[in-house]
């Protein structure tokens, strides 16, 4: 299943690339290392000069890729928990669906802070709190958002963990989407829906399907 | 929290069929979602059907062109002097998450088996036992596309006695279960798979959260960051579930 992949990987960067570049020790490598070394490696017979570009971008995607996943992470946990702690208290919320927006609330800013700091220490900017506007007038309708957010939440986390390129990120990551999972589960049992996917499998989302479903909520 | 309590405590006459649901296959899944959206009926072939590796290609190319390169890239490591290396480390820990999700489908057959629920409860925990289920069929369809072999079922026993113990004992499964999987994720190699574990790994999550508002236990006993288990520390765990 994997016979193609090894060409195009290896003819998309064949100009400069060593021919030998196939037989190296590639085991565990990241895409960026496989790059930065094969670039590395085409520098031993170019000079350093013909190299300098490839070398920088591939370091450049080696943070810019996790960075750029974490900032997305954090523009959607900074919504949920801007949406429990602001929007869940303007609504006036009573009985469970109070007690589980203090505690998703906080969760959420906890997520808020770890990405944050996730981002700084791989020498990224974390990106600005976005202006909301939060659609919810009523205890109803504030839970169905909640649902179509923290369903969205876990999808987003889904789809774009694969792509991280950091081990320790990734972790990170799985932990708290476990926590979007729970709030996922808690918050459908509320409304009187399933609290998993039928299926048994949380369809993953893309970046850009998730984006569709927030940008409405999105002011600046 | 309490709203979901009050039938998962009550003890109730065995009034379903639990020789239905002793065998669940998900092949019924796939055809009940069939009806379902376009997205779904892709996702339910490819998973439950064809195995788990398919779905994680369907997840990858679902992704868009960024992650699929880096699945080339990875795709290209995997097919070079390592790959054996790399799909064994894979295999044992599919061959693992199987182990828990036989486990885990046993359990709730029992469960099912024992009348314990009914109600909205009963097709809560009937449901759950059949996404176990797909998950078992998955797993299996995983190790073999990796050229690998299923562990055998281990046919797990478990102490059904009354509606709370089994309650209780379901959270402590489905928590240990999640924290399984997030123990795993990170080691493992091709990301198929680790799209796939991922699926399953909220998946547990959220069982373990419905059982948690049954048994009025916290929904998030780490706080807001999960705890990931090690493979030694779940398997002692599982230990006496083993015949």
């Amino acid at each position: 299943m994997f016979n193609n992949t090894l060409t195009d990987a290896h003819s998309g960067r064949s100009g400069l690339a060593n021919p030998g570049l196939v037989d190296f020790e590639v085991g565990g490598m990241t895409r960026s290392s496989f790059i930065l070394r094969g670039a590395l490696a085409a520098g031993a017979v170019y000079g350093v000069g013909a190299v300098t570009p490839f070398v920088s971008q591939a370091l450049a995607e080696t943070g810019g890729g996790d960075v750029e996943i974490l900032n997305f992470a954090l523009t959607l946990e900074y919504l949920e928990s801007d949406f429990y702690n602001v929007k869940g208290r303007e609504v006036g919320l009573s009985g469970t669906a109070k007690s589980y927006a203090t505690m998703f609330g906080e969760q959420e800013a906890d997520h808020v802070k770890a990405l944050t700091s996730a981002i700084k220490s791989l020498g990224g900017k974390p990106v600005a709190k976005p202006m909301f506007a939060i659609p919810a007038s009523s205890q109803s309708s504030f839970l169905s958002l909640a649902s179509v957010l923290e369903n969205t939440g876990v999808s987003a986390y889904n789809g774009a963990a694969p792509s991280l390129q950091s081990k320790e990120v990734l972790a990170s990551a799985g932990s708290i989407v476990q926590i979007e999972a729970r709030h996922a589960a808690a918050i459908n049992l509320l409304i009187g829906d399933s609290p998993t996917p039928s299926e048994g499998f949380d369809l993953p989302l893309t970046k850009a399907q998730v984006l569709a479903k927030v940008k409405p909520l999105i002011k600046a | 929290m309490s709203t979901q309590t009050s039938e998962g405590r009550a003890s109730r006459p065995a009034d379903s069929a639990p020789s239905a649901d002793s065998a669940p296959q998900p092949a019924g899944i796939v055809e009940r979602l069939v009806r379902d959206d376009v997205d779904r009926k892709r996702f339910l072939r490819m998973a439950g059907g064809a195995g788990a590796a398919s779905f994680g290609a369907f997840v990858l190319a679902a992704c868009g062109s960024s992650s699929s390169k880096t699945a080339s890239t990875a795709a290209a490591t995997a097919s070079t002097s390592t790959a054996s290396k790399s799909s064994s480390g894979d295999v044992a820990i599919l061959n693992y998450a199987l182990t828990l999700e036989y486990l885990e489908r046993e359990f709730y057959v029992k469960v099912v088996a024992s009348g314990f629920f009914s109600g909205k409860v009963g097709t809560l925990i009937k449901g759950f036992g059949e996404q176990e289920a797909t998950h078992v069929e998955a797993l299996k369809g995983a190790v073999e596309k990796l050229g690998g072999t299923p562990v055998a079922n281990p046919n797990g026993k478990f102490p059904i006695t009354s509606a709370t113990q089994v309650a209780q004992l379901a959270y402590t499964v489905e928590n240990l279960g999640a924290a399984a999987y997030l123990g795993q994720a990170p080691k493992i190699q091709s990301p198929e798979l680790l799209a796939t574990a991922l699926a399953i790994h909220s998946v547990e999550a959220r069982h373990a959260a419905t059982l948690g508002t049954l048994v009025k236990k916290s929904l998030t006993p780490d706080g807001a960051f999960a705890k990931p288990d090690e493979m030694s520390t779940v398997l002692a765990a599982v230990k006496p579930f083993l015949p």
